[in-house]
């Protein structure tokens, strides 16, 4: 393999890796802060134990967190030179920015939360974690803009030979972006009330602590829900967006060949990338993919075969993990609602609780599968219609890259096992 | 002053905070097997650093960050030049960072050893790693008229590297050691002050000796000769030298602590200040040198940049000055006993 290719792998596997903790980081960092409020609000212990009980997986999630996002800060350089040159005037002050803004924050506050149970006062702490949440979320924002630069360039010029800044207001108001965040933290929603009441129904199961996790499993009900609804919702309109901009990617997530209007959506397709054809269409529903792409089913939505093949990007892989996502989102929309009609008697439902555990790894499917979507769609272009990312892979030796990606695979795997270990272990603890 | 003449000096200034901020954090790291005894002595390390190690941390990232944003040719050179390097280095912070959230969660004495070995690799690594690189920047790297690098990881590992690396690592055990005086109570803290004392003259004639070997391996000294009023830089690492040697007798941990501080400091700012105007040197010429000119973002990136910093940095250092206030006392067994602690 070259050294665009390893790098590739290497890039893409640091980031998955780093975005298997990110999303609870994101999402279990506003429940445990919700969880301390109501402590400080209503003096009631049970929810002071949630909030460490809680706050525990919280943290040995986190750790992870930063650990895998600090190589990812430097692979722009080591890996993707030639795209930093290029685009650094633009991509470099976002990254530069969610340091100085959110990590320090970040991590200073979670320090503090963490060491600062008897030093603070009460209030003082809960604001802490409310700090960190506030932290997290921001963070987001500001990779997902860098992001958002490479799904969608805006607010540039093509000077000395680079993209040079044009303008920061339109590069921190790219709607691509925004909407992209929304999706994301949403998404990240889902996944925190997911793990939240997957590890309560194991504990609801065993009959223990009933009180304690049936409170906690609410509180992840009704965060799950409504962000289930929000995240297909605004994942639509984001679709939306990316028929709009990026019209071969939308192509691909619906393995879409020839241009036409009125097209239909087969819920079941099967691409042969080779022939530039599905080798099975069954079940069509007439006109609604222009529908879901344009909202108007006579709408024309453009078909691979209208882009140069070195124009599309990888078609297999774009579709099933679009596919992936929305059927987890579907089956996550269902789940939680039923989850919502039975919520006052979950302890009868031990079918249901059951299936809750094993629902803890859907949303982190969807979500890795989303990240797919995004940037394997993106292919064959780093920065959208701008630079391909064949000419953005540093001038390395091919060998070094595979020393580190093999170096990434081990390390990361290791870490990301013990990891597990330890959740799985303090997750079945009882509440102190 | 321009925008790129700044931007350089807080480049240099922000990698001089993280040099200062970790170091205490990666030298104490280094010590740890040579001045803790029992379990509670290891622990007694780990909570010393626990409520600040991620936030120092994040100068790193904030340096890194602002040499992408300031300087994206130089940040682009210096990262893939140093590829493996880097990668060490990474892989290295990668295992100590996991250390303090892992350690404690299970009783068993191998596991605690696992992870005492993985803070002593995961400090004593960078901090040699760290200072081969900066002699290296300091020296000049072998990158061609293209900006490739036209060498290998031993390349980095010359004799001058090598010093600096050694170098680093004597500054930060003894800074560590100094901290560890700080953050901890009764025969920890004699020992602590005893390895600070016994550390001292070895890092002075290092310090020196680095010096001299920096007129012969380097073009430093040029720019100094060029404006010998910078040459009261070097005040700043001589004088800290001198007082910490002075406060550490009285066991004045905290002052010994700060000249400590400026040692380092003052260290990193004498060699990125005798670099400027290139931010990465070239060793084969230096019409091919990662300069100022040829590596700066925009004007406009220049200025927002700069905007974002005045406002930000400031804030970031009261609260991380809180942070340090909050948390400045030994760690005690109650300390220890602390449900939350590491
Ligand atoms: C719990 C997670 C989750 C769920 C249930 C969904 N998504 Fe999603 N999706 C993501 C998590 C996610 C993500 C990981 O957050 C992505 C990756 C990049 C992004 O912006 O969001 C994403 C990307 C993504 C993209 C491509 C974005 C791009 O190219 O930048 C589209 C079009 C959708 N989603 C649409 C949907 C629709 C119509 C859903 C209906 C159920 C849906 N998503 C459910
Ligand atoms: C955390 C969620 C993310 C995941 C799971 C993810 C996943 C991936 C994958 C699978 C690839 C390889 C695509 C291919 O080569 O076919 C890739 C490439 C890349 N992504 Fe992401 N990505 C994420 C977020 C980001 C963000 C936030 C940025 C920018 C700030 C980014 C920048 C890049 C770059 C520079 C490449 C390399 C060039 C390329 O292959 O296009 N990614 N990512
Ligand atoms: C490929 C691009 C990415 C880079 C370069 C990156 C960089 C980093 C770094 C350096 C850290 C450690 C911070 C610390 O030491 O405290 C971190 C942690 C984190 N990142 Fe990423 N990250 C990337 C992708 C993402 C994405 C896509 C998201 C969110 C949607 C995200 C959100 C977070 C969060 C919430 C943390 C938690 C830990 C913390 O902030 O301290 N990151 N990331």
């Amino acid at each position: 393999m070259d050294t665009l290719m390893l790098s590739r792998l290497q890039f893409a596997f640091a980031t998955f890796i780093h975005f298997i903790f990110v999303p609870l980081t994101l999402g279990l960092s506003i429940l445990v802060a919700y969880m301390e409020t109501k402590y400080v609000r209503t003096g009631d212990e049970t929810y002071k134990k949630m909030a460490k009980f809680w706050g525990k997986l919280f943290l040995i999630n986190f750790a992870l967190g930063v650990v895998t996002g600090i190589t990812l800060e430097f692979q722009f350089g080591t890996n993707w030179s030639r795209y930093s040159m290029y685009v650094g005037d633009i991509f470099g002050s976002l990254l530069a920015i969610e340091a100085t803004a959110a990590f320090f924050l970040e991590s200073t506050f979670v320090a503090v939360w963490v060491f600062g149970w008897k030093v603070l006062s009460k209030k003082f702490h809960a604001a802490c974690i409310w700090i960190v949440a506030f932290a997290a979320n921001l963070s987001a924002v500001w990779i997902i803009l860098a992001n958002g630069f490479m799904q969608n360039p805006v607010g540039y010029v093509i000077r000395n030979g680079r993209a040079e800044l044009d303008s920061f207001y339109a590069v921190i108001t790219n709607g691509f972006a925004w909407s992209q965040y929304v999706h994301t933290v949403v998404g990240s929603y889902v996944l925190a009330g997911f793990f939240v009441m997957g590890v309560s129904a194991w504990h609801l199961l065993r009959k223990q602590n009933i009180d304690f996790f049936t409170r906690s499993f609410r509180i992840g009900l009704g965060f799950a829900l409504v962000a289930a609804f929000v995240v297909a919702i605004q994942g639509h309109s984001h679709g939306n967006e990316v028929a709009r901009l990026q019209p071969a990617k939308l192509a691909a997530m619906e393995s879409h060949w020839e241009t036409g209007r009125n097209v239909p959506m087969y819920l079941l397709s099967i691409p042969d990338e080779k022939n530039e054809k599905n080798s099975l269409e069954a079940i069509g529903i007439p006109s609604m993919l222009s529908i879901l792409a344009f909202n108007d089913p006579n709408a024309e939505v453009k078909g691979l075969k209208d882009f140069a093949a070195e124009d599309r990007p990888p078609v297999t892989l774009t579709f099933l993990s679009f596919r992936l996502m929305v059927g987890l989102g579907t089956l996550m929309i269902i789940l939680t609602v039923w989850g919502f009609l039975k919520r006052k008697n979950l302890l009868d439902n031990p079918g249901y609780l059951k299936l809750m555990i094993w629902a803890i790894p859907a949303p982190y499917l969807a979500l890795q599968a989303g990240w797919a979507v995004a940037e394997v769609g993106r292919q064959p272009w780093i920065v959208y219609g701008l630079m391909r990312t064949k000419d953005a892979v540093s001038p390395i030796a091919a060998s070094q890259v595979a020393v580190s990606l093999a170096a990434f695979v081990v390390v990361y795997l290791l870490l990301a096992a013990l990891d597990i270990y330890l959740l799985a272990k303090f997750a079945r603890k009882s509440p102190a | 002053m321009d925008l790129g003449t700044i931007w350089f000096i807080l480049w240099g200034v922000l990698w001089a905070v993280y040099f200062i901020l970790d170091g205490f954090d990666l030298g104490l790291g280094t010590l740890l097997p040579f001045l803790a005894k029992t379990d509670d002595e290891k622990r007694v390390f780990y909570n010393a650093m626990g409520p600040f190690w991620d936030g120092n941390e994040v100068w790193l990232i904030t340096a890194g960050g602002v040499t992408f944003a300031a300087f994206p040719a130089t940040y682009a050179v210096m990262f893939s030049g140093m590829y493996s390097a880097l990668m060490l280095l990474l892989f290295a912070l990668i295992i100590r960072g996991v250390c303090f959230e892992f350690r404690s969660k299970v009783e068993s004495p191998g596991w605690k050893k696992l992870w005492d070995t993985c803070l002593f690799i995961g400090s004593f690594a960078p901090a040699l790693l760290l200072g081969v690189a900066f002699a290296n920047i300091f020296k000049g790297i072998p990158i061609d008229q293209d900006h490739i690098f036209q060498g290998t990881l031993f390349t980095l590992l010359n004799p001058y590297g090598l010093a600096g690396g050694i170098l680093f690592v004597l500054m930060f055990a003894h800074h560590g050691a100094l901290w560890l005086a700080i953050k901890s109570e009764g025969s920890l803290r004699l020992r602590a002050f005893a390895m600070a004392a016994k550390l001292w003259p070895i890092m002075a004639g290092w310090i020196v000796l680095f010096l001299v070997f920096s007129m012969f391996a380097t073009n430093l000294f040029s720019n100094y000769l060029r404006w010998p009023l910078l040459l009261a830089i070097l005040l700043i690492p001589v004088g800290g030298l001198v007082l910490t040697k002075v406060y550490a007798a009285k066991a004045r941990a905290w002052a010994a602590w700060a000249a400590s501080a400026a040692v380092i400091g003052g260290t990193a700012l004498f060699g990125v200040m005798g670099i400027f105007p290139a931010l990465l040197p070239s060793s084969l010429s230096p019409a091919f040198s990662m300069t100022i000119e040829n590596s700066a973002s925009s004007p406009l990136t220049l200025s927002i940049m700069l905007g974002v910093a005045l406002v930000f940095v400031p804030v970031v250092i009261a609260y991380q000055i809180w942070n340090f206030r909050t948390f400045r006392h030994p760690v005690t067994k109650e300390d220890l006993d602390y449900e939350e602690a590491y």
